[in-house]
């Protein structure tokens, strides 16, 4: 690591305030990104606003819908909610290590393309609330690493409405556990959204896949459908073809939960 | 004494109780007072020349001491490391082996390289240090691909063609004409892909320096703590061996990587002696996967020919083995006397020719890792064996069993130099097959088929060449040591024992093992015996720990030394017990007299050894400590058979093991839990070969890779249930019958696994490691 000013600030204005004045500054949450990139010394903020001092924390239910909090620990999604699918996606991330520091507005707001929060935020069309306002899902995720958060703003938490019935279905890096592909499928009163992690530069929805399972929510409506592969990523475990090819897989082994 | 401590038995390891509750002492849990911290400066490019390096920056920042370069070296005379084993062409040249400073001098080969070093107060110091060192580097072209590295351009201006050596093994006359008059001839294709070792705990070493009495330490990260001392003192120059004392503590993992001696270790302790000050070092993670030496890394074209029964009548093979960018300690000998001597396998082959062209490339270097050479060799031959086999419609076990050396063909000589002392290789195949239920297989399969999965079984019958070695065909061969092993046993006046060996653990349990052979010989309780490795201080010139040759070599030398101290206890017993030697019988740790029921134990001999008031002293001398050296007469033959399972799904290309029987003849078992886990971990080594490691350059010449977010390291959730399970037929030539367990694992399994997935999908070959996108593309016809 580099030499950083470090703060714990233990109120949100206090918290953007510190950002404000920072030369150089990041916010920490679960650091499971972050920390190691400073250990390798990838990056030299000149400050890191940890944001574990903040009440961030927790799930809470309303009618319908499921709020959790930014802090909020990906073990505690996983230890069980009102949406099986989303805990279920929980309990695939990392290690137990990485469950028990990991959060999930560290997650979402760090867009890894790999990461599995992603592909729920776009199927269960959450809703992503933010010191600056609140940010549908579909105008989230902009590109690799990139989101529509404003500059300095933080992610407070994320609202999920209840799905009639949601699965994740993830194929892992054999390396890192990361998803190469992940794919939720949810469908609410009819409406059908696919959320993809890993295959592209940041998770997007797989609309032809969406239009099918609207007209027949079967695995077999998703039979011979293309996935465009063209922008995917590609590296050493899955070449582009390859991960297009498991957005098909993954987006069937889905529907086949849940019909 | 058959006991529950004694040869034989299941004792939970001693040294377990400090590596699980964290109370282990590794080398970077030791510090001096006033301590300084080592970081090296690296190449970022795999083949460029040294313009110039500027220190000056690092040494104008804050807490830096020192800053050296490798002319810094050159100038105090520090010597290139060494290969030890010169290995000859075919035209009786000896082997290329260019100059390899510690440190860089005017050209880096690989990226990883060290081309100076900070040493500072602090760790952060050095290492903001280290980033301010500038050099101007002239980039030159660079050779990564194996396939094309002979002829490429030139890396090292002694080798020409990027050749170290051209070697061969073998009658190729012979071979050819078995090749000429065979039915049927199999041939493959066969990669054995780079492997990056990985041990838990990376390399480490803290460099001490005393300037009253001109005595350096270094406590560092080796199996082989003598054979560090020794090439530091006469290669290196750092010191004379009287001089120098290398003690390498609790060590977390070897697999090989960790024999070599290093450019860290050897820049340290020189370091430490030119600043009198103590210096650490340690990797991080990412050092050691560029700074390690890797394993494997083979191209083969490998042909069996076979009369139409299948009965094999010759097999040839060429291969080209990666050196990286230069010789490492043993790197020489891995493609040549631990591989092509290994290719006879488990049969009755009667000619093979092999030829090995080793070639430079711009990668880090590579040596011996886990099995060296005998699980290349093993790949070749078992992959080869379980082809033919389907070439000619016959069971894999049964082309096996016709080709088996039997049990009466003992010794048996090989076509290719080794000469094999016993074995049953039937015996562990048919303890496998029942084992696995290979008449059940059929119906696995219809039953996978059901649920959607293709499901293969695959064979591996191994042999290896263990117990490293009978020192003067080692000699003869091109070794540059002996490879005999020392051990003392000393007495205390109480009868507590402590046992010196020259022999190194980390990992494999010594501690624990040899105080059972011990305290079994002795009668005393295993309690009682104290097993003290590692240090060049306390133990006689010994050659450490690595192809499986601790107990067969190193307790044979503490049986011997155990032998000697009964031998003169008894002679003490005799006077003690008014009898001649000849009439005293000694069992379960008690001297008596034959015909006569008085008796002596063995702490009471052994307090009068050290307060010698009732035996004569002008015919034996006080105390009781006893030193021997042992050198084996041959190598040890450990074989056996593994047979694995897989399903593979074919969407995904995903491959599980759902089955794996590992069947081994380790000779004798001094302790049965460590042997299985010994097993256990050579196993997800080989089956990490298999279907998940790979060491990778990019065309450019960058490691890809570097960590563990793209270097796939097994996991307990890759790895099945394993059955294992032994035959034994006893080593014929070492007190113990013991043959070494530590690398079968590695060695048997990757052959197997890829049998059983090629069986799966119907295909020749598919690459290791076999990825699931790898497997997809082989069920796509790519």
């Amino acid at each position: 690591m580099y030499r950083f000013n470090y703060h714990k600030p233990d109120d949100m204005d206090a918290a953007q305030q510190m950002m404000a004045d920072a030369e150089d500054g990041v916010y920490l949450s679960g650091g499971m990104t972050l920390i190691p990139t400073l250990k390798a010394r990838l990056a030299s903020p000149t400050d890191v606003i940890d944001l574990s001092g903040l009440a961030l924390s927790g799930i809470e239910l309303a009618d319908d819908s499921l709020t959790i909090g930014a802090l909020t620990l990906h073990s505690e999604v996983a230890a069980g909610n009102e949406i099986s699918s989303l805990s279920n996606l929980a309990l695939a991330i990392g290690d137990a290590q990485v469950r028990n520091r990991g959060t999930i507005g560290g997650s979402i707001a760090n867009s890894d393309p790999g990461a599995d929060y992603p592909a729920a935020v776009m199927a269960l069309a959450a809703t992503i609330n933010t010191t600056a306002g609140a940010i549908d899902a579909d105008d989230f995720f902009q590109g690799l690493f990139e989101t529509a958060l404003k500059p300095g703003a933080i992610v407070t938490s994320v609202t999920f409405p209840l799905p009639g019935r949601a699965a994740y279905e993830k194929f892992p890096n054999p390396a890192s556990r990361y998803a190469v592909v992940g794919v939720m499928v949810a469908e609410t009163n009819g409406d059908v959204r696919v959320g993809v992690t890993g295959a592209g530069p940041c998770a997007y929805r797989q609309r032809n896949f969406e239009q099918a399972l609207a007209d027949n929510f079967s695995v077999a409506a998703l039979d011979g459908l293309e996935v465009d592969y063209a922008e995917f990523n590609s590296d050493i475990h899955a070449s582009a073809e390859y991960r297009g090819h498991l957005v098909g897989v993954m987006a069937r082994r889905a529907v086949a939960q849940i019909t | 004494m058959t006991s529950e401590t004694g040869i034989g038995a299941a004792v939970k390891r001693k040294e377990d109780a400090r590596f699980i509750t964290g109370a282990g002492h590794y080398t970077d849990d030791i510090n001096q007072p006033g301590q300084l911290y080592a970081v090296f400066v690296r190449s970022m490019y795999p083949r460029a020349e040294i313009r110039s390096i500027d220190v000056s920056p690092a040494l104008a920042m804050q807490g830096v001491v020192a800053a050296y370069t490798g002319a810094d070296l050159a100038a105090d005379e520090i010597g290139d490391l060494p290969c030890g084993w010169m290995v000859k062409s075919k035209d009786g040249s000896d082997m290329i082996q260019p100059p390899h400073p510690p440190v860089a001098v005017s050209v880096v080969n690989y990226v990883g390289e060290p081309y100076a070093m900070v040493v500072a107060e602090t760790l952060q110091e050095a290492r903001d240090g280290a980033e301010a060192v500038t050099a101007d580097f002239n980039e030159l072209p660079v050779v990564v691909d194996l396939a094309s590295a002979h002829g490429a351009d030139q890396i090292h201006e002694a080798a020409p063609g990027n050749q170290c050596y051209d070697w061969e093994l073998g009658d190729r006359e012979a071979t050819d004409a078995a090749f000429a008059s065979a039915d049927h001839v199999t041939s493959l294709d066969i990669v054995n892909n780079r492997l990056i070792p990985n041990a838990m705990e990376p390399r480490a070493a803290l460099g001490m320096y005393e300037a009253a009495t001109g005595n350096y330490t270094l406590y560092t990260t080796s199996q082989n703590p003598h054979l560090e001392r020794l090439i530091l003192a006469a290669f290196v120059n750092v010191a004379a061996e009287s001089k120098l004392r290398v003690v390498a503590p609790d060590v977390g993992g070897g697999f090989g990587s960790k024999i070599f001696v290093y450019a860290e270790e050897t820049a340290v302790i020189w370091a430490a002696g030119k600043l009198a000050r103590a210096i650490k070092w340690r990797a991080d993670r990412s050092e050691s996967f560029l700074a390690d030496a890797h394993g494997r890394d083979h191209l083969t074209r490998a042909e069996l020919a076979l009369k139409a029964d299948g009965t094999f009548v010759g097999l040839r093979v060429k291969t080209v083995a990666n050196m990286g960018a230069y010789l490492s300690l043993f790197a020489s000998s891995v493609p040549t006397y631990l591989y092509g001597t290994l290719l006879a396998g488990q049969y009755r082959t009667p000619a093979i020719y092999v030829e090995v062209q080793s070639v430079f490339t711009n990668t880090a270097p590579v040596d011996a890792y886990r099995g060296a050479g005998r699980p290349e060799a093993t790949y070749v031959v078992e992959r080869l064996v379980e082809t033919a086999a389907r070439e000619l419609g016959k069971d894999p076990a049964d082309i096996r069993r016709l080709n088996f050396i039997q049990p009466e063909d003992f010794p048996y000589e090989t076509p290719v130099a080794l000469t094999y002392d016993t074995g049953d290789y039937d015996a562990s195949l048919k303890k496998a097959i029942e084992l696995i239920g290979y008449d059940g297989f059929a119906e696995r399969k219809v039953s996978s088929e059901a649920n959607g999965k293709k499901r293969g079984i695959g064979f591996s019958c191994y042999i290896e060449a263990c117990g490293l070695a009978p020192s003067q065909v080692a000699l003869s061969l091109g070794a540059g040591v002996g490879l005999f092993e020392s051990a003392e046993v000393r007495v205390d006046v109480t009868g507590s024992v402590s046992v010196m060996t020259g022999c190194h653990s980390h990992g494999q349990g010594h501690e624990t093992t040899f105080a059972q052979i011990v305290s079994d010989k002795l009668g005393i309780p295993f309690e009682n015996v104290d097993v003290v490795h590692g240090d060049t201080g306390r133990s006689d010139y010994g050659l450490g720990t690595y192809g499986s040759r601790s107990l067969v070599v190193g307790g044979s030398a503490i049986v011997k030394a155990t032998d000697k101290v009964i031998a003169k206890s008894r002679k003490i017993a005799a006077h003690m017990l008014e009898s001649t030697e000849e009439n005293v019988d000694f069992e379960e740790g008690t001297f008596s007299v034959t015909d006569s029921n008085q008796s002596i134990t063995f702490p009471e001999v052994a307090f009068s050894a050290y307060v010698p008031g009732n035996y004569p002293l002008d015919e034996l001398e006080p105390g009781l400590s006893e030193k021997a050296f042992y050198d084996p007469e041959n190598f040890t033959y450990p074989a056996g058979a593994h047979i694995c399972e897989v399903e593979v799904d074919p969407e995904t290309g995903k491959v599980e093991i759902v089955n794996f029987v590992a069947v081994d003849d380790f000779g004798e078992i001094i302790n049965p839990m460590i042997v299985a886990g010994q097993v256990h971990g050579g196993l997800a080594q080989g089956i990490g070969q298999a279907l998940l490691e790979h060491g990778i350059y990019d065309e450019s010449g960058q490691l890809v890779t570097g960590s563990y977010m793209d270097y796939t390291m097994p996991r307990a959730d890759d790895m099945p249930n394993f059955v294992v399970d032994t035959t034994v037929t006893p080593c014929t030539h070492n007190p113990l019958g013991a043959k070494g367990c530590g690398e079968a694992g590695a060695i048997g399994s990757t052959a197997a696994v890829m049998n059983a997935l090629t069986d799966a999908l119907g295909v020749v070959d598919v690459p290791m490691p076999a990825s699931p996108e790898t497997v997809w593309r082989a069920m796509q016809g790519e």
